[in-house]
Protein backbone atom coordinates (compact mmCIF):
# COMPACT_ATOMS: atom_id res chain seq x y z
CA UNK A 1 0.00 0.00 0.00
CA UNK A 2 1.80 3.80 -1.07
CA UNK A 3 -1.13 5.00 1.11
CA UNK A 4 -3.32 3.92 4.17
CA UNK A 5 -6.40 2.86 3.57
CA UNK A 6 -9.61 4.55 5.89
CA UNK A 7 -12.82 3.29 6.65
CA UNK A 8 -15.60 5.94 8.12
CA UNK A 9 -18.61 4.08 9.57
CA UNK A 10 -20.12 3.32 13.09
CA UNK A 11 -18.72 0.18 15.18
CA UNK A 12 -22.32 -1.70 13.54
CA UNK A 13 -21.43 -0.48 10.22
CA UNK A 14 -18.05 -1.63 9.73
CA UNK A 15 -18.25 -4.72 11.35
CA UNK A 16 -21.38 -5.48 8.85
CA UNK A 17 -18.78 -5.12 5.96
CA UNK A 18 -17.91 -7.55 3.82
CA UNK A 19 -14.31 -8.59 4.04
CA UNK A 20 -14.12 -7.69 0.23
CA UNK A 21 -14.34 -3.91 1.14
CA UNK A 22 -11.10 -3.77 3.17
CA UNK A 23 -9.71 -6.08 0.56
CA UNK A 24 -10.56 -3.43 -2.13
CA UNK A 25 -10.14 -0.73 -0.33
CA UNK A 26 -6.23 -2.24 -0.01
CA UNK A 27 -5.65 -2.53 -3.59
CA UNK A 28 -6.80 0.84 -4.46
CA UNK A 29 -4.08 1.82 -2.51
CA UNK A 30 -1.71 -0.26 -4.00
CA UNK A 31 -2.54 2.32 -7.07
CA UNK A 32 0.27 4.47 -8.39
CA UNK A 33 0.08 8.05 -8.17
CA UNK A 34 -2.82 7.80 -5.06
CA UNK A 35 -2.90 10.90 -2.56
CA UNK A 36 -3.43 11.04 0.87
CA UNK A 37 -5.55 7.45 1.30
CA UNK A 38 -7.57 5.19 0.06
CA UNK A 39 -11.30 5.60 1.22
CA UNK A 40 -14.41 3.84 1.84
CA UNK A 41 -17.48 5.74 3.17
CA UNK A 42 -19.59 4.13 5.37
CA UNK A 43 -22.29 2.12 2.93
CA UNK A 44 -18.96 0.65 1.01
CA UNK A 45 -19.64 -2.51 0.06
CA UNK A 46 -18.02 -5.47 -2.60
CA UNK A 47 -17.73 -2.99 -6.08
CA UNK A 48 -15.64 -3.83 -9.39
CA UNK A 49 -12.19 -3.04 -8.03
CA UNK A 50 -13.01 -0.31 -6.27
CA UNK A 51 -15.39 -0.68 -3.44
CA UNK A 52 -18.79 0.83 -3.99
CA UNK A 53 -18.93 3.59 -1.55
CA UNK A 54 -15.08 4.05 -2.84
CA UNK A 55 -12.87 7.19 -3.16
CA UNK A 56 -9.77 7.55 -4.38
CA UNK A 57 -7.35 10.70 -5.87
CA UNK A 58 -4.42 10.46 -7.91
CA UNK A 59 -2.02 12.85 -9.16
CA UNK A 60 -1.00 12.30 -12.85
CA UNK A 61 2.62 13.95 -12.11
CA UNK A 62 3.76 11.15 -9.82
CA UNK A 63 2.26 8.54 -12.77
CA UNK A 64 -1.72 8.27 -10.99
CA UNK A 65 -4.07 6.98 -13.13
CA UNK A 66 -8.03 6.80 -14.13
CA UNK A 67 -9.75 3.89 -13.26
CA UNK A 68 -12.83 2.74 -15.39
CA UNK A 69 -13.76 0.13 -12.65
CA UNK A 70 -13.05 3.39 -9.60
CA UNK A 71 -16.38 5.39 -11.91
CA UNK A 72 -18.46 2.31 -12.88
CA UNK A 73 -20.91 0.95 -15.06
CA UNK A 74 -23.34 3.67 -14.33
CA UNK A 75 -21.03 6.85 -15.40
CA UNK A 76 -22.82 9.78 -13.39
CA UNK A 77 -25.59 8.23 -11.70
CA UNK A 78 -27.18 10.57 -9.21
CA UNK A 79 -29.84 12.23 -7.17
CA UNK A 80 -31.43 15.47 -8.81
CA UNK A 81 -34.26 17.18 -6.22
CA UNK A 82 -37.12 19.04 -6.92
CA UNK A 83 -38.87 21.51 -5.43
CA UNK A 84 -42.85 21.22 -5.86
CA UNK A 85 -43.97 24.44 -4.09
CA UNK A 86 -46.94 21.79 -2.43
CA UNK A 87 -47.45 20.39 0.82
CA UNK A 88 -48.34 16.62 1.96
CA UNK A 89 -52.03 17.59 1.88
CA UNK A 90 -52.28 19.49 -1.33
CA UNK A 91 -50.78 16.65 -2.90
CA UNK A 92 -52.57 13.71 -0.53
CA UNK A 93 -56.01 14.04 -3.07
CA UNK A 94 -54.07 13.59 -6.38
CA UNK A 95 -51.71 11.14 -5.24
CA UNK A 96 -53.21 8.42 -7.35
CA UNK A 97 -53.34 10.74 -10.16
CA UNK A 98 -49.85 12.00 -10.33
CA UNK A 99 -48.68 8.78 -9.79
CA UNK A 100 -50.71 7.15 -12.83
CA UNK A 101 -49.10 10.31 -14.88
CA UNK A 102 -45.74 9.99 -13.75
CA UNK A 103 -45.29 6.79 -14.78
CA UNK A 104 -47.23 7.27 -17.93
CA UNK A 105 -45.02 10.15 -18.49
CA UNK A 106 -41.33 8.64 -18.01
CA UNK A 107 -40.39 5.74 -19.00
CA UNK A 108 -38.67 3.19 -17.40
CA UNK A 109 -38.15 -0.73 -17.18
CA UNK A 110 -36.52 -2.86 -19.76
CA UNK A 111 -39.05 -2.59 -23.10
CA UNK A 112 -39.99 1.20 -22.54
CA UNK A 113 -38.68 3.83 -25.25
CA UNK A 114 -37.44 7.14 -25.34
CA UNK A 115 -39.55 9.71 -27.02
CA UNK A 116 -36.64 11.53 -27.88
CA UNK A 117 -34.49 10.85 -30.53
CA UNK A 118 -31.31 12.24 -31.89
CA UNK A 119 -29.67 12.03 -34.68
CA UNK A 120 -25.48 11.74 -34.96
CA UNK A 121 -25.09 15.99 -34.96
CA UNK A 122 -27.58 16.11 -31.58
CA UNK A 123 -25.71 13.47 -30.04
CA UNK A 124 -22.69 15.42 -30.44
CA UNK A 125 -23.86 18.18 -28.64
CA UNK A 126 -25.57 16.09 -26.30
CA UNK A 127 -22.39 14.28 -25.12
CA UNK A 128 -20.63 18.04 -25.59
CA UNK A 129 -23.40 19.87 -23.62
CA UNK A 130 -24.61 17.69 -21.22
CA UNK A 131 -27.94 19.41 -18.99
CA UNK A 132 -26.68 23.11 -21.23
CA UNK A 133 -27.70 21.04 -23.74
CA UNK A 134 -31.03 19.86 -22.89
CA UNK A 135 -32.39 23.88 -21.54
CA UNK A 136 -31.07 24.95 -24.94
CA UNK A 137 -33.19 22.48 -27.04
CA UNK A 138 -36.36 23.55 -24.52
CA UNK A 139 -36.12 21.20 -21.44
CA UNK A 140 -35.90 23.17 -18.37
CA UNK A 141 -34.98 26.28 -17.72
CA UNK A 142 -31.78 28.39 -17.60
CA UNK A 143 -31.90 28.81 -13.76
CA UNK A 144 -31.67 24.71 -13.85
CA UNK A 145 -28.15 24.83 -14.76
CA UNK A 146 -27.56 27.26 -11.13
CA UNK A 147 -28.64 23.87 -9.65
CA UNK A 148 -26.23 21.51 -11.32
CA UNK A 149 -22.72 20.33 -10.23
CA UNK A 150 -20.37 22.39 -12.97
CA UNK A 151 -23.58 23.69 -13.69
CA UNK A 152 -24.81 20.73 -15.71
CA UNK A 153 -21.54 20.35 -17.86
CA UNK A 154 -18.60 18.46 -17.65
CA UNK A 155 -15.85 19.96 -19.31
CA UNK A 156 -13.15 18.04 -21.40
CA UNK A 157 -16.16 15.34 -22.93
CA UNK A 158 -14.91 13.98 -25.88
CA UNK A 159 -17.90 12.76 -28.16
CA UNK A 160 -15.37 11.07 -30.73
CA UNK A 161 -14.21 8.90 -27.77
CA UNK A 162 -17.30 7.62 -27.20
CA UNK A 163 -18.09 4.43 -29.79
CA UNK A 164 -20.47 3.84 -32.35
CA UNK A 165 -22.26 0.99 -29.89
CA UNK A 166 -22.16 3.40 -26.99
CA UNK A 167 -24.26 5.65 -29.19
CA UNK A 168 -26.24 3.06 -30.73
CA UNK A 169 -27.25 2.15 -27.27
CA UNK A 170 -28.52 5.43 -26.05
CA UNK A 171 -30.78 5.80 -29.07
CA UNK A 172 -33.77 4.80 -27.54
CA UNK A 173 -33.03 5.62 -23.86
CA UNK A 174 -32.97 9.53 -23.64
CA UNK A 175 -35.61 10.66 -20.93
CA UNK A 176 -35.70 7.11 -19.49
CA UNK A 177 -35.41 6.17 -16.30
CA UNK A 178 -33.67 2.78 -16.01
CA UNK A 179 -34.61 -0.24 -13.64
CA UNK A 180 -33.02 -1.83 -10.80
CA UNK A 181 -32.73 0.77 -7.88
CA UNK A 182 -33.68 3.40 -10.12
CA UNK A 183 -36.20 5.24 -9.06
CA UNK A 184 -38.94 8.53 -9.55
CA UNK A 185 -39.98 9.44 -6.16
CA UNK A 186 -42.96 12.10 -4.85
CA UNK A 187 -41.81 12.49 -1.52
CA UNK A 188 -42.60 14.52 1.61
CA UNK A 189 -40.36 15.95 4.00
CA UNK A 190 -41.49 14.43 7.67
CA UNK A 191 -38.24 16.08 9.57
CA UNK A 192 -36.26 18.58 9.73
CA UNK A 193 -32.82 18.50 11.56
CA UNK A 194 -30.96 21.71 10.75
CA UNK A 195 -33.29 24.99 10.60
CA UNK A 196 -31.27 27.11 9.28
CA UNK A 197 -29.72 25.00 5.98
CA UNK A 198 -33.20 23.88 6.23
CA UNK A 199 -34.18 27.39 5.37
CA UNK A 200 -30.91 28.24 2.77
CA UNK A 201 -32.73 24.62 0.66
CA UNK A 202 -36.08 26.22 0.68
CA UNK A 203 -37.33 22.76 2.78
CA UNK A 204 -39.73 22.67 5.24
CA UNK A 205 -42.14 19.64 6.93
CA UNK A 206 -44.69 18.77 4.79
CA UNK A 207 -43.15 20.11 1.77
CA UNK A 208 -43.35 17.98 -1.02
CA UNK A 209 -40.27 16.90 -3.23
CA UNK A 210 -39.37 14.94 -6.37
CA UNK A 211 -36.36 12.89 -6.27
CA UNK A 212 -35.17 11.08 -9.62
CA UNK A 213 -32.51 8.61 -9.29
CA UNK A 214 -30.87 7.35 -12.98
CA UNK A 215 -27.48 7.91 -14.86
CA UNK A 216 -26.19 7.40 -18.16
CA UNK A 217 -28.21 4.44 -19.37
CA UNK A 218 -27.11 2.45 -22.10
CA UNK A 219 -24.45 5.04 -23.53
CA UNK A 220 -22.57 5.08 -20.02
CA UNK A 221 -23.02 0.78 -19.38
CA UNK A 222 -21.57 0.75 -22.82
CA UNK A 223 -18.25 3.35 -21.76
CA UNK A 224 -18.06 1.11 -19.07
CA UNK A 225 -17.87 -2.56 -20.37
CA UNK A 226 -15.68 -0.99 -23.21
CA UNK A 227 -13.03 0.55 -21.47
CA UNK A 228 -13.19 -1.81 -18.18
CA UNK A 229 -12.14 -4.71 -20.74
CA UNK A 230 -9.80 -2.23 -22.62
CA UNK A 231 -7.99 -1.10 -19.81
CA UNK A 232 -7.54 -4.44 -18.11
CA UNK A 233 -5.80 -5.21 -21.41
CA UNK A 234 -3.41 -2.17 -21.54
CA UNK A 235 -2.58 -2.39 -17.45
CA UNK A 236 0.61 -4.86 -18.66
CA UNK A 237 1.47 -2.60 -21.30
CA UNK A 238 2.26 0.30 -18.01
CA UNK A 239 3.75 -1.85 -16.02
CA UNK A 240 0.66 -1.71 -13.48
CA UNK A 241 0.25 -5.14 -11.76
CA UNK A 242 -3.30 -5.13 -11.22
CA UNK A 243 -3.62 -7.08 -7.71
CA UNK A 244 -7.61 -7.87 -9.57
CA UNK A 245 -8.26 -7.28 -13.07
CA UNK A 246 -11.24 -5.06 -12.22
CA UNK A 247 -9.26 -2.44 -10.90
CA UNK A 248 -8.73 -1.55 -14.48
CA UNK A 249 -6.86 1.88 -14.91
CA UNK A 250 -4.09 3.39 -17.00
CA UNK A 251 -2.17 6.72 -16.80
CA UNK A 252 -4.14 9.10 -16.87
CA UNK A 253 -1.18 10.93 -19.28
CA UNK A 254 -1.89 7.59 -21.51
CA UNK A 255 -3.59 7.86 -24.67
CA UNK A 256 -6.36 5.21 -23.34
CA UNK A 257 -6.33 6.88 -19.94
CA UNK A 258 -6.84 10.24 -21.90
CA UNK A 259 -9.63 8.43 -24.35
CA UNK A 260 -11.76 7.45 -21.10
CA UNK A 261 -11.55 10.58 -19.67
CA UNK A 262 -13.07 11.92 -22.64
CA UNK A 263 -15.55 9.21 -23.12
CA UNK A 264 -16.43 9.21 -19.33
CA UNK A 265 -17.08 13.06 -19.44
CA UNK A 266 -19.41 13.02 -21.87
CA UNK A 267 -21.07 10.04 -20.22
CA UNK A 268 -21.25 12.53 -17.41
CA UNK A 269 -23.19 14.78 -20.19
CA UNK A 270 -25.54 11.96 -21.11
CA UNK A 271 -26.37 11.57 -17.83
CA UNK A 272 -27.03 15.14 -16.84
CA UNK A 273 -29.12 15.94 -19.73
CA UNK A 274 -30.90 12.51 -18.98
CA UNK A 275 -32.14 13.80 -15.25
CA UNK A 276 -32.86 17.49 -17.21
CA UNK A 277 -34.90 15.65 -19.95
CA UNK A 278 -37.02 13.70 -17.24
CA UNK A 279 -37.29 17.15 -15.13
CA UNK A 280 -38.73 18.45 -18.29
CA UNK A 281 -40.97 15.28 -17.94
CA UNK A 282 -41.97 15.46 -14.68
CA UNK A 283 -42.86 19.20 -15.14
CA UNK A 284 -45.39 18.51 -17.83
CA UNK A 285 -46.71 15.80 -16.29
CA UNK A 286 -47.46 17.61 -12.69
CA UNK A 287 -49.02 20.57 -15.02
CA UNK A 288 -51.70 18.20 -16.10
CA UNK A 289 -52.84 17.18 -12.51
CA UNK A 290 -51.43 20.08 -10.58
CA UNK A 291 -51.28 23.37 -12.96
CA UNK A 292 -50.22 25.78 -10.01
CA UNK A 293 -47.04 23.59 -8.80
CA UNK A 294 -43.79 25.26 -9.53
CA UNK A 295 -40.97 22.30 -9.97
CA UNK A 296 -37.52 24.63 -9.00
CA UNK A 297 -34.46 22.18 -8.98
CA UNK A 298 -32.80 22.00 -5.01
CA UNK A 299 -30.05 19.99 -6.40
CA UNK A 300 -28.44 17.81 -8.90
CA UNK A 301 -25.41 14.91 -7.15
CA UNK A 302 -23.54 12.39 -9.17
CA UNK A 303 -22.55 9.83 -7.70
CA UNK A 304 -20.20 7.29 -9.85
CA UNK A 305 -17.43 10.48 -11.26
CA UNK A 306 -14.29 10.86 -11.49
CA UNK A 307 -13.60 14.91 -11.46
CA UNK A 308 -9.95 16.90 -11.40
CA UNK A 309 -10.21 19.16 -8.35
CA UNK A 310 -7.96 21.00 -6.43
CA UNK A 311 -6.80 20.00 -2.88
CA UNK A 312 -4.29 20.56 -0.17
CA UNK A 313 -2.28 17.80 -0.02
CA UNK A 314 0.90 17.77 1.98
CA UNK A 315 0.51 21.21 2.68
CA UNK A 316 0.53 22.57 -1.21
CA UNK A 317 -2.49 22.37 -3.69
CA UNK A 318 -2.59 19.71 -6.01
CA UNK A 319 -4.80 19.40 -8.97
CA UNK A 320 -5.98 15.95 -8.43
CA UNK A 321 -8.13 13.21 -9.89
CA UNK A 322 -11.00 11.92 -7.60
CA UNK A 323 -13.01 9.17 -8.12
CA UNK A 324 -16.31 8.35 -6.32
CA UNK A 325 -17.52 5.29 -6.88
CA UNK A 326 -20.82 5.45 -5.31
CA UNK A 327 -19.86 8.67 -2.85
CA UNK A 328 -20.94 11.79 -3.32
CA UNK A 329 -18.99 15.28 -3.54
CA UNK A 330 -19.74 17.58 -0.44
CA UNK A 331 -18.81 20.14 -0.57
CA UNK A 332 -18.53 22.65 2.98
CA UNK A 333 -19.61 26.61 3.09
CA UNK A 334 -17.36 29.06 1.32
CA UNK A 335 -16.24 26.62 -1.88
CA UNK A 336 -15.74 28.33 -4.47
CA UNK A 337 -17.75 25.67 -6.58
CA UNK A 338 -21.02 26.01 -4.59
CA UNK A 339 -24.03 28.14 -6.27
CA UNK A 340 -24.66 31.60 -4.50
CA UNK A 341 -27.45 30.00 -2.86
CA UNK A 342 -25.33 27.66 -1.12
CA UNK A 343 -22.36 29.75 -0.64
CA UNK A 344 -22.69 30.32 2.78
CA UNK A 345 -23.90 26.58 3.92
CA UNK A 346 -22.50 24.04 1.54
CA UNK A 347 -24.34 21.77 -0.99
CA UNK A 348 -27.06 19.78 -0.34
CA UNK A 349 -25.63 16.18 -0.20
CA UNK A 350 -28.84 13.92 -1.64
CA UNK A 351 -29.25 10.44 -0.20
CA UNK A 352 -31.46 8.14 -1.28
CA UNK A 353 -33.18 5.74 0.87
CA UNK A 354 -35.69 3.05 -0.27
CA UNK A 355 -39.52 2.90 -1.22
CA UNK A 356 -39.80 1.98 1.91
CA UNK A 357 -38.06 3.75 4.14
CA UNK A 358 -36.57 7.44 3.65
CA UNK A 359 -34.74 9.14 2.06
CA UNK A 360 -31.68 12.40 2.94
CA UNK A 361 -31.00 15.75 2.41
CA UNK A 362 -27.67 16.07 4.24
CA UNK A 363 -25.08 19.12 3.62
CA UNK A 364 -21.64 18.78 2.64
CA UNK A 365 -19.07 20.15 5.36
CA UNK A 366 -16.13 21.85 5.00
CA UNK A 367 -14.12 19.25 7.09
CA UNK A 368 -14.41 17.33 4.64
CA UNK A 369 -12.09 18.35 2.57
CA UNK A 370 -9.24 16.97 4.78
CA UNK A 371 -11.20 13.64 5.88
CA UNK A 372 -12.45 12.32 2.15
CA UNK A 373 -11.62 14.85 -0.31
CA UNK A 374 -14.99 16.47 0.41
CA UNK A 375 -16.85 13.04 -0.40
CA UNK A 376 -19.54 11.10 2.09
CA UNK A 377 -22.07 8.34 1.36
CA UNK A 378 -24.48 8.18 -1.35
CA UNK A 379 -27.30 5.60 0.14
CA UNK A 380 -27.11 2.40 1.63
CA UNK A 381 -26.38 -0.89 0.08
CA UNK A 382 -28.50 -4.05 -0.53
CA UNK A 383 -28.80 -6.45 2.46
CA UNK A 384 -29.35 -9.61 0.93
CA UNK A 385 -29.38 -10.40 -2.77
CA UNK A 386 -32.04 -10.36 -5.73
CA UNK A 387 -32.40 -14.31 -5.65
CA UNK A 388 -33.12 -14.02 -1.87
CA UNK A 389 -35.31 -11.42 -1.94
CA UNK A 390 -37.21 -13.19 -4.31
CA UNK A 391 -37.43 -16.23 -2.37
CA UNK A 392 -38.62 -13.61 0.65
CA UNK A 393 -40.66 -11.35 -0.85
CA UNK A 394 -43.64 -11.58 -3.90
CA UNK A 395 -44.18 -8.42 -5.59
CA UNK A 396 -47.85 -8.00 -5.26
CA UNK A 397 -47.63 -8.65 -1.39
CA UNK A 398 -44.61 -5.72 -1.35
CA UNK A 399 -46.65 -3.00 -3.17
CA UNK A 400 -49.99 -3.91 -0.89
CA UNK A 401 -48.05 -3.29 1.75
CA UNK A 402 -46.19 -0.25 1.05
CA UNK A 403 -50.10 0.90 -0.44
CA UNK A 404 -51.20 0.54 3.39
CA UNK A 405 -49.04 2.77 4.58
CA UNK A 406 -50.31 5.22 2.14
CA UNK A 407 -47.25 4.90 -0.66
CA UNK A 408 -48.47 4.58 -4.21
CA UNK A 409 -45.78 2.27 -6.28
CA UNK A 410 -45.80 1.99 -9.60
CA UNK A 411 -43.68 -0.71 -11.58
CA UNK A 412 -44.03 -2.97 -14.62
CA UNK A 413 -42.25 -5.52 -13.11
CA UNK A 414 -43.95 -7.44 -9.62
CA UNK A 415 -40.18 -9.45 -9.80
CA UNK A 416 -38.46 -6.31 -9.98
CA UNK A 417 -40.47 -4.86 -6.85
CA UNK A 418 -40.01 -7.83 -5.26
CA UNK A 419 -36.01 -7.84 -5.83
CA UNK A 420 -36.25 -3.90 -4.71
CA UNK A 421 -38.23 -4.67 -1.90
CA UNK A 422 -37.61 -2.15 1.33
CA UNK A 423 -36.15 -5.15 3.40
CA UNK A 424 -33.71 -6.45 0.85
CA UNK A 425 -31.61 -3.42 2.00
CA UNK A 426 -29.98 -2.10 4.45
CA UNK A 427 -30.96 1.13 7.13
CA UNK A 428 -29.52 4.18 5.18
CA UNK A 429 -30.08 5.94 8.57
CA UNK A 430 -27.74 4.54 10.05
CA UNK A 431 -25.41 5.38 6.68
CA UNK A 432 -26.17 8.74 7.46
CA UNK A 433 -26.04 9.11 11.37
CA UNK A 434 -22.59 7.30 10.52
CA UNK A 435 -21.75 9.89 7.70
CA UNK A 436 -22.92 13.04 10.10
CA UNK A 437 -21.08 11.92 12.71
CA UNK A 438 -17.68 11.55 10.87
CA UNK A 439 -18.33 14.46 9.58
CA UNK A 440 -18.63 14.05 5.95
CA UNK A 441 -21.50 15.98 5.85
CA UNK A 442 -24.85 16.49 7.84
CA UNK A 443 -28.30 15.93 8.43
CA UNK A 444 -30.73 18.79 7.04
CA UNK A 445 -33.91 16.81 6.04
CA UNK A 446 -35.57 13.37 5.77
CA UNK A 447 -37.91 12.82 3.36
CA UNK A 448 -40.45 9.99 3.16
CA UNK A 449 -41.65 8.49 -0.16
CA UNK A 450 -45.69 9.10 -1.10
CA UNK A 451 -45.56 7.82 -4.58
CA UNK A 452 -42.60 5.59 -6.10
CA UNK A 453 -42.46 5.25 -10.08
CA UNK A 454 -39.78 1.55 -10.50
CA UNK A 455 -38.56 0.71 -13.95
CA UNK B 1 -26.65 -32.32 -16.88
CA UNK B 2 -26.24 -28.84 -18.72
CA UNK B 3 -27.77 -26.53 -16.53
CA UNK B 4 -27.87 -22.98 -15.41
CA UNK B 5 -27.55 -20.99 -12.42
CA UNK B 6 -27.62 -17.90 -10.68
CA UNK B 7 -25.51 -16.80 -7.22
CA UNK B 8 -25.79 -13.47 -5.69
CA UNK B 9 -23.11 -10.92 -5.18
CA UNK B 10 -24.38 -8.25 -2.91
CA UNK B 11 -26.24 -5.23 -5.46
CA UNK B 12 -25.58 -7.53 -8.70
CA UNK B 13 -26.17 -11.07 -9.52
CA UNK B 14 -23.46 -13.87 -10.84
CA UNK B 15 -25.05 -16.44 -13.75
CA UNK B 16 -23.20 -19.39 -14.32
CA UNK B 17 -23.57 -22.27 -17.51
CA UNK B 18 -22.75 -25.55 -16.72
CA UNK B 19 -22.25 -27.96 -19.92
CA UNK B 20 -20.25 -31.18 -21.33
CA UNK B 21 -18.80 -29.05 -23.54
CA UNK B 22 -17.37 -25.33 -23.26
CA UNK B 23 -20.27 -24.37 -26.15
CA UNK B 24 -22.98 -25.51 -24.17
CA UNK B 25 -21.48 -23.80 -20.80
CA UNK B 26 -21.55 -20.66 -22.92
CA UNK B 27 -24.80 -21.39 -24.29
CA UNK B 28 -26.39 -22.07 -20.66
CA UNK B 29 -24.61 -18.73 -19.43
CA UNK B 30 -26.85 -17.11 -21.85
CA UNK B 31 -29.62 -18.15 -20.87
CA UNK B 32 -28.72 -17.53 -17.08
CA UNK B 33 -28.42 -13.64 -18.55
CA UNK B 34 -31.87 -14.10 -19.99
CA UNK B 35 -33.20 -15.51 -16.83
CA UNK B 36 -32.07 -12.83 -14.60
CA UNK B 37 -34.30 -10.29 -16.32
CA UNK B 38 -36.86 -13.03 -17.20
CA UNK B 39 -37.92 -16.77 -17.71
CA UNK B 40 -36.14 -17.62 -20.83
CA UNK B 41 -38.84 -20.44 -21.53
CA UNK B 42 -41.60 -17.55 -21.71
CA UNK B 43 -39.15 -16.23 -24.95
CA UNK B 44 -40.70 -16.98 -28.09
CA UNK B 45 -38.33 -17.82 -31.03
CA UNK B 46 -39.70 -15.17 -33.64
CA UNK B 47 -36.76 -13.83 -35.18
CA UNK B 48 -32.67 -14.49 -35.20
CA UNK B 49 -29.94 -12.73 -34.93
CA UNK B 50 -25.91 -14.64 -35.80
CA UNK B 51 -23.08 -13.14 -33.73
CA UNK B 52 -19.66 -13.76 -34.01
CA UNK B 53 -17.15 -12.61 -31.08
CA UNK B 54 -13.42 -13.45 -30.92
CA UNK B 55 -11.13 -13.47 -27.63
CA UNK B 56 -7.67 -14.50 -26.81
CA UNK B 57 -9.03 -16.47 -23.84
CA UNK B 58 -12.06 -18.28 -22.72
CA UNK B 59 -12.82 -16.68 -19.45
CA UNK B 60 -12.54 -12.63 -22.14
CA UNK B 61 -14.70 -15.01 -24.91
CA UNK B 62 -17.21 -15.17 -22.15
CA UNK B 63 -17.41 -11.78 -21.51
CA UNK B 64 -17.52 -10.91 -25.16
CA UNK B 65 -19.98 -13.44 -25.71
CA UNK B 66 -22.29 -11.78 -22.50
CA UNK B 67 -21.39 -8.25 -23.42
CA UNK B 68 -22.92 -8.64 -27.26
CA UNK B 69 -25.57 -10.49 -26.46
CA UNK B 70 -26.62 -7.73 -23.47
CA UNK B 71 -25.64 -5.08 -26.30
CA UNK B 72 -27.89 -6.40 -29.20
CA UNK B 73 -31.32 -7.44 -26.63
CA UNK B 74 -30.73 -3.32 -25.68
CA UNK B 75 -30.44 -1.69 -29.31
CA UNK B 76 -33.28 -4.26 -30.79
CA UNK B 77 -35.44 -4.11 -27.84
CA UNK B 78 -35.56 -8.01 -27.76
CA UNK B 79 -35.11 -10.88 -25.18
CA UNK B 80 -33.50 -13.81 -26.35
CA UNK B 81 -34.51 -17.24 -25.24
CA UNK B 82 -32.71 -20.10 -26.77
CA UNK B 83 -29.21 -20.01 -28.79
CA UNK B 84 -26.98 -22.38 -30.76
CA UNK B 85 -23.35 -21.67 -29.72
CA UNK B 86 -20.32 -22.97 -31.39
CA UNK B 87 -16.74 -22.48 -30.04
CA UNK B 88 -13.42 -23.30 -32.23
CA UNK B 89 -10.13 -21.48 -32.01
CA UNK B 90 -10.80 -18.48 -29.96
CA UNK B 91 -14.07 -17.65 -32.20
CA UNK B 92 -17.79 -18.03 -31.17
CA UNK B 93 -20.29 -18.43 -33.63
CA UNK B 94 -23.64 -18.53 -32.17
CA UNK B 95 -27.76 -17.67 -33.43
CA UNK B 96 -29.48 -15.94 -30.67
CA UNK B 97 -33.63 -16.79 -30.87
CA UNK B 98 -36.14 -14.71 -29.34
CA UNK B 99 -38.61 -11.96 -29.61
CA UNK B 100 -39.50 -8.25 -28.74
CA UNK B 101 -39.79 -7.29 -25.56
CA UNK B 102 -43.18 -7.62 -24.81
CA UNK B 103 -43.77 -6.02 -21.02
CA UNK B 104 -46.70 -7.49 -19.96
CA UNK B 105 -45.56 -11.19 -20.89
CA UNK B 106 -42.10 -10.81 -19.60
CA UNK B 107 -42.60 -8.89 -17.09
CA UNK B 108 -38.97 -7.94 -17.05
CA UNK B 109 -36.85 -7.52 -13.86
CA UNK B 110 -33.97 -5.49 -14.32
CA UNK B 111 -32.22 -4.16 -17.20
CA UNK B 112 -28.40 -5.63 -17.60
CA UNK B 113 -25.78 -2.88 -17.92
CA UNK B 114 -23.05 -5.38 -18.51
CA UNK B 115 -20.67 -8.74 -17.54
CA UNK B 116 -17.90 -8.07 -15.08
CA UNK B 117 -14.56 -9.72 -14.39
CA UNK B 118 -15.86 -10.33 -11.12
CA UNK B 119 -16.19 -13.88 -10.27
CA UNK B 120 -15.00 -14.73 -13.92
CA UNK B 121 -13.73 -17.91 -15.05
CA UNK B 122 -14.59 -20.61 -17.32
CA UNK B 123 -13.06 -23.66 -16.16
CA UNK B 124 -13.39 -27.77 -17.40
CA UNK B 125 -14.13 -29.57 -14.43
CA UNK B 126 -14.81 -33.70 -14.18
CA UNK B 127 -17.80 -33.09 -14.76
CA UNK B 128 -18.12 -30.45 -17.21
CA UNK B 129 -17.30 -27.59 -18.38
CA UNK B 130 -18.22 -24.03 -16.37
CA UNK B 131 -18.89 -20.95 -17.49
CA UNK B 132 -19.73 -18.06 -15.11
CA UNK B 133 -19.51 -14.28 -14.08
CA UNK B 134 -21.04 -11.23 -11.93
CA UNK B 135 -23.57 -9.07 -14.54
CA UNK B 136 -23.70 -5.51 -13.27
CA UNK B 137 -27.60 -4.66 -12.80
Amino acid sequence: MRVPGVIYGSEALVRDMDEKVREQVTHVAMLPGIQRASYAMPDAHWGYGFPIGGVAAFDPREGGVVSAGGVGFDISCGVRTLHTGLTAADVEPLKARLAQELSRSVPAGVGSHGRIHLDEREIHAMLEGGAQWAVARGYGVEADLDRIEERGRAAGAVPSAVSPRARHRQQDEMGTLGSGNHYLELQRVSEIYDDAVARAFGLSVDDVVVSIHCGSRGLGHQIGTEFLRDMAAAAPRFGVVLPDRELACAPVESEIGQRYLGAMRAGINCALANRQIITHLVRKAFATVVPRAALALLYDVSHNTCKVETHGIDGALKEVFVHRKGATRSLGPGHADLPAAFRDVGQPVLIGGTMGTASYVLVGTRESERLSFSSSCHGAGRAMSRSQALRTWQGRQVVDELAARGIIVRSPSSRGVAEEAPGAYKDVSAVVDAADAAGLSRKVARLVPLVCVKG
Amino acid sequence: MAHWEHFGHDADIGVVGVGATKAEAFRQAALALTAVMTDPAGVRRLETVPIVCRAATDDLLLLEWLNTLIYEMAVRSVVFGDFEVDIAEGELRAAAHGEPVDVERHEPAVEVKGATFTALEVRQRPDGWRAQCVVDV
